[in-house]
């Protein structure tokens, strides 16, 4: 059953934020590919944390650990099973995406000899760009680019001559940021295992829209940023198969990571703990736990459904604005409107449609190569999220007509 | 003799204390960085450029006597609107005027946000750059 305009009002009553104005306007929030709003189940839950049984986690023996322990625990088996991942101890909790690959890539850079290639797409965010760019210069390895097109598809045909024996690792986004595309991430895996290199997923992008059977995927590494799906800021997933997380080095050192320790030598614990030193963001994790249950409740598929609609309606009416220029216009997409206008700075258009209320991103979305192939400063972004209405996308294009009137 | 810093900032608030709402304030910047007087094509470039995220901003500055000329530029036109200003208030000043003068006028006249950080349109960076040549140039004039 598609989600129907009750359906959608009873989900907004859930977001507290929603009723808020902005310099006078009802709040118009679509900058959700930056960060989603967090509905009241997952305020609740973090309330409740800190109200009734903060304590650290796995080493306390007292009532109050053991139920921080067990709901941090609980969490952690509520996104393996949203993921259809394996084994419990192969979700990492860390802080976010960034925190994620960053884990992998400093382990990598350990790893890696000089002749190895790894292989990166050109739509990344730059937290999939620099990590890389760090390792291959602590390793010597080298670092090649899968082309794209004007549309914001990849060139696979490209892909496919990168790929050799000296390919260590692909690493590629599910979703574009910047463009919201949808890339072939199946076949871009099937390809790089047919040489032998891993795959890593960044998965932030695609993770509000679209529920990954990693298993099915049979990705190596795919990480994933809990606020970008209704949790909260600062916790996230790394995902790695248990044989690819066993051989990786840990990024960082300190307590719970650590089996034995001695002034001669250290021996670490086993996973999940080897990558998770320190406290954790205990809070964070058990709302992450509750973020995506609200999600499940609602449903992925009748989510994505539904942003489809206002992806196409925002996307017909957009279009019918003289000098719209529209990036990413590859059929797979997920609901990310990124454009311009001609002659006008998207700086300029983004500073107006915040006067009216309206929240969009605007500059490069941390994925300079993308701007550079376009030739462009940068575009204005609309990401829709399931709580944004038909109403919303018609205030939107009210406002991009307004402010073109003002600017031109 | 000309318009101290201060008098030109009380002239700026009252012309914007005109507006009754955010429409007429940004259509007026919008106006005023249409008729800002652009800077030489030369000096766009890295080396006048202030590094803010989004927009770009080249701001290059010449002595005239004892007074400070500046010129400036931006690829926005509500960050131009706000170079207009900026320029209004420090154009023809003496270095150790520029270098004591306050910037708190630009709340008053609404367009506080643009200093915020976050709107990374380089704001507050050309406040700095502009304060800056101010320095160099008054230990310039002295020696």
């Amino acid at each position: 059953m598609n989600l129907s305009s009750k359906d959608i009002e009873r989900i907004r009553n859930d977001f507290p934020i929603l009723n808020r104005k902005v310099n006078g306007s009802d709040l118009v929030y679509l900058d959700n590919a930056a960060t989603s709003q967090t509905p009241k189940q997952v305020i609740d839950c973090i309330v409740d944390y800190y109200s009734n049984y903060n304590a650290n986690i796995h080493r306390g023996v007292h009532s109050l650990s053991q139920q921080a322990t067990e709901a941090f625990e609980v969490a952690r088996k509520k996104v393996q099973q949203h993921f259809n991942i394996a084994h419990p101890e192969e979700v990492i909790f860390t802080s976010g995406t960034t925190h994620s690959i960053n884990a992998v890539a400093s382990g990598y850079a350990k790893l890696l000899n000089p002749g190895d290639e790894l292989i990166v797409s050109a739509l990344e965010h730059h937290s999939n760009i620099v990590p890389w760019q760090m390792a291959c210069e602590q390793s010597g390895a080298s670092l090649k680019v899968i082309p794209m097109d004007a549309s914001g598809a990849l060139d696979l045909k490209a892909y496919e001559s990168l790929l050799s024996d000296r390919t260590q690792l692909v690493f590629c986004n599910h979703v574009s940021n910047a463009l919201g595309v949808i890339n072939p991430i199946e076949t871009i895996i099937e390809k790089a295992h047919a040489v032998g290199a891993a795959v890593l997923i960044d998965g932030a992008q695609a993770a509000p829209h679209i529920k990954a059977d990693l298993q099915a995927l049979d990705v190596d590494f795919y990480t994933v940023s809990a606020h970008k799906l209704c949790g909260p800021t600062g916790i996230g997933m790394l995902y790695g198969k248990k044989e690819r997380l066993e051989a990786l080095p840990p990024y960082q050192g300190g307590g719970e990571m650590i089996a034995t320790v001695s002034f001669e030598k250290t021996t670490y614990a086993g996973l999940p703990h080897k990558f998770e030193a320190g406290t954790p963001n205990i809070a964070g994790g058990i709302a992450f736990g509750a973020a995506l249950d609200y999600m499940n409740s609602i449903g992925f598929e009748r989510i994505a459904a539904y942003e489809k609609q206002l992806l196409e309606l925002a996307t017909e009416k957009l279009s019918l604005i003289e000098g719209v220029e529209i990036y990413g216009t590859s059929e797979e997409k997920t609901a990310v409107l990124s454009f311009n206008i001609k002659g006008l700075h998207p700086y300029d258009i983004g500073s107006i449609l915040d006067q009216m209320g309206i929240a969009v991103r605007t500059g490069h979305h941390c994925a300079q190569p993308i701007m550079d192939f376009y030739q462009i400063p940068g575009t204005v972004r609309a990401s829709f999220s399931f709580y944004n209405t038909f109403d919303e996308v018609d205030r939107l294009i009210a406002g991009v007509i307004k402010a073109k009137e003002m600017l031109s | 003799m000309s318009q101290s810093i201060s008098e030109i900032q009380e002239e700026i608030i009252d012309e914007f204390s005109m507006f009754d709402d955010w429409m007429q304030r940004y259509e007026y910047m919008i106006s005023l960085g249409k008729s800002l007087p652009l800077i030489d094509e030369k000096y766009k470039t890295d080396d006048y450029l202030i590094k803010g995220c989004q927009s770009k901003v080249w701001v290059h500055a010449a002595l005239e006597g004892d007074q400070l000329i500046f010129k400036a530029d931006s690829d926005a036109i509500i960050t131009k609107g706000i170079i207009a200003i900026l320029i209004r208030v420090f154009s023809h000043q003496k270095p150790e005027d520029i270098m004591e003068a306050d910037t708190s006028f630009i709340d008053e006249i609404g367009l506080k946000e643009h200093l915020s950080p976050t709107r990374a349109n380089g704001l507050v960076s050309m406040i700095k750059q502009i304060k800056l040549y101010a320095i160099a140039f008054r230990t310039q004039l002295n020696q």
